[in-house]
């Protein structure tokens, strides 16, 4: 799978209270959650954030709270994947556990421009900017969650578990 | 060669695994797993995508509505209803209704449904609290909740650990809170990623249970997938008063200890004789600062409560500063005990007259506006000293409101003077 997409830059340590403020924690529907998606880091992300763009951050990206909304709130916005230099831990496996790709790579996260158009391998976890031939490599996710995200994430790998 | 407490603790929780290091991935089965207003409802319709007809073991899903409740408005009510109604149709006897609801952390050792030796998850990043107990905890999303509740297990990758090695006997007014905020001020919010953080040393044996949970609660301020203590006779004491005041199901636990030949990824020395009162300024928990170098900041809110520091001793050591004193007339003072126990413990001992008499609130228990839900929101360009954990951009309410983070006696003199203080000011 390849995704395309323009890219929406931030900086360090961008936290879930900043991805989807807690005012509106008050649901848990993912299309009310996206209209207000980096809202505290970007008041007019939720506006012009469009189908398919891509998230870049970089150190720590989705610290502080077990928030599954915050990954929920970015995948209903409609973005397609997000490339950091590092992720917090809860929010990496919440993005695994959900099916948000995510792709670790200090490289790309420093190289890539606000509004640049970037090109993803999935399989492969290659990066470039679009019409430019630089591929940079993301890391490799270790083979038990690569395992997991083959089989459709947590709760689909799990259904035929007695 | 050796382990740590963690290393110990999940190898003892992956059935027929024999040996372990930092950076396998385990499934290993959990002691106990809990979510609250805001992450279960997810979990709870992920559950159902399962199909399960029943819950692992219905005394080990532990549901308390703690966030937003007493309900701030219909849509909280909503989401609040959601645990009751699976609660009720699952059987889960731990489920805590307005009335015995308290802050998790604070209420599941305070009720002795978490133990030394045990593992477990929680919707919530402060699940890491519990490590406090000598219990490996660690926060997860709701789709791991939901997975948990399933199934009695959980995917991890077994830490690294980091060891904090404590010295020396805390001066007064400083606390549990301190160390960790200087700790986190040197780690920074990414030192610990992914890593276990274990605080040792012969300061630790002079803190009490309180001060302790202070401490494990802000490992995950550092990036730590947990925090923990090895229990000791002070670990022993509180866990076995509250099986007595509270009968729990399981009254049975494991004294683990780190190897003396485990191994650790860093080894870090403080001696803390001379630390004071640290402060942690905006916008982030490593920002840490002593109180003294804070001059001259105003503050128009003080709150005193949450998981990091709304136990008992949190509001006596507040209260000793309040006592015959008055709220400066430009702040604000909100005190929120963690628990209903709580609450009524700093009535009978009279903290509760204390904080009114000076002009506080002193409110039910909740996680309130610790991160900006309800009973204290800030304004554009307000100040807050709170005892609460983070201090992120909007996190207490307006993107543009501003949170210092401290001990309960400098916030309880904060309130006083209305600028940030250091309790011997007042």
């Amino acid at each position: 799978m390849k995704l395309k997409g323009k890219v929406h830059k931030f900086g360090n340590d961008i936290n879930t209270d900043e991805i989807i403020p807690a005012r509106y924690l008050n649901t848990s529907d993912p299309e009310e959650l996206a209209q207000h998606c980096m809202e505290d880091a970007d008041p007019e992300f939720p506006g012009k954030v469009e189908k398919g763009d891509i998230i870049v951050g970089g150190e720590n990206f989705g610290c502080g709270s077990s928030r599954e909304h915050a990954p929920i709130s970015i995948k209903a916005a409609g973005v397609s994947c997000v490339i950091a230099e590092s992720f917090a831990r809860i929010f990496y496996r919440n993005c695994i556990n959900i099916g948000l790709p995510i792709f670790t790579s200090p490289e790309a996260a420093q190289k890539i421009k606000q509004g640049d158009v970037v090109e993803v391998n999935v399989a492969k976890g290659e990066i470039s900017k679009s019409g430019n031939k630089k591929v940079f490599k993301s890391e490799v996710f270790p083979k038990f969650i690569k395992d997991m995200i083959t089989q459709g994430g947590l709760i689909e790998s799990a259904k035929n578990k007695k | 060669m050796g382990h740590t407490i963690t290393e110990k603790i999940i190898l003892s929780h992956v059935p027929g695994l024999k040996e372990i290091s930092p950076g396998d991935f385990v499934k290993a089965k959990i002691d106990l797993c809990l979510g609250n207003d805001i992450t279960s409802p997810i979990a709870i319709k992920e559950f159902r995508e399962l199909g399960k007809k029943k819950v692992f073991n219905q005394k080990r899903v532990v549901l308390v509505p703690d966030h937003f409740l007493p309900a701030k408005d219909m849509k909280s009510a909503n989401q609040a209803k959601i645990l009751k109604d699976f609660a009720e149709e699952f059987g889960i006897s731990n489920y805590f209704e307005l009335g015995e609801m308290g802050v998790e952390h604070a209420l599941l050792p305070e009720r002795g449904l978490i133990m030394p030796g045990d593992l477990m998850i929680g919707a919530d990043s402060h699940t890491c609290t519990h490590g406090a107990l000598g219990s490996f905890a660690t926060g997860m999303g709701s789709t791991d909740l939901a997975y948990a509740m399933a199934f009695g297990e959980c995917w991890l990758k077994v830490p690294e650990t980091i060891q904090i090695r404590f010295t020396g006997k805390p001066k007064k007014w400083v606390g549990g809170k301190d160390l960790i905020l200087q700790v986190i001020r040197d780690l920074g919010v990414s030192g610990a990623l992914y890593k276990s953080l274990e605080f040792t040393g012969d300061t630790i044996e002079m803190l009490s249970m309180d001060d302790r949970m202070s401490m494990c609660n802000m490992a995950i301020e550092a990036g730590a997938k947990n925090g923990i203590i090895a229990p000791d006779k002070v670990t022993e004491k509180y866990v076995k008063a509250a099986i007595r005041k509270y009968k729990p199901a399981r009254k049975t636990y494991t004294m683990v200890k780190s190897d003396k030949d485990a191994v650790y990824s860093d080894v870090r020395e403080y001696n803390v004789s001379k630390l004071e009162p640290v402060v942690a300024t905006p916008h982030l928990p490593s920002n840490g600062k002593p109180v003294s170098e804070i001059k001259d900041v105003k503050v128009d809110q003080v709150v005193i409560g949450s998981c990091t520091n709304g136990r008992i001793s949190d509001l006596k050591q507040a209260a000793a500063v309040l006592k015959n004193k008055k709220v400066n007339p430009n702040t604000r003072l909100v005190v929120i005990p963690a628990t209903q126990a709580i609450y009524l413990e700093a009535v009978k001992e009279g903290y509760a007259e204390i904080f009114v008499r000076a002009g506080g609130t002193f409110c039910t228990p909740s996680c309130g506006p610790c991160l900006g839900g309800h009973m204290g929101i800030l304004h554009e360009g307000e100040v807050a000293v709170a005892t609460t954990n983070r201090n992120f951009v909007g996190r207490m309410g307006h993107p543009k409101s501003f949170v210092y983070l401290s001990n309960p006696a400098v916030a309880a003199a904060s309130a006083v003077r209305g600028i940030i203080s250091h309790p011997s000011e007042v």
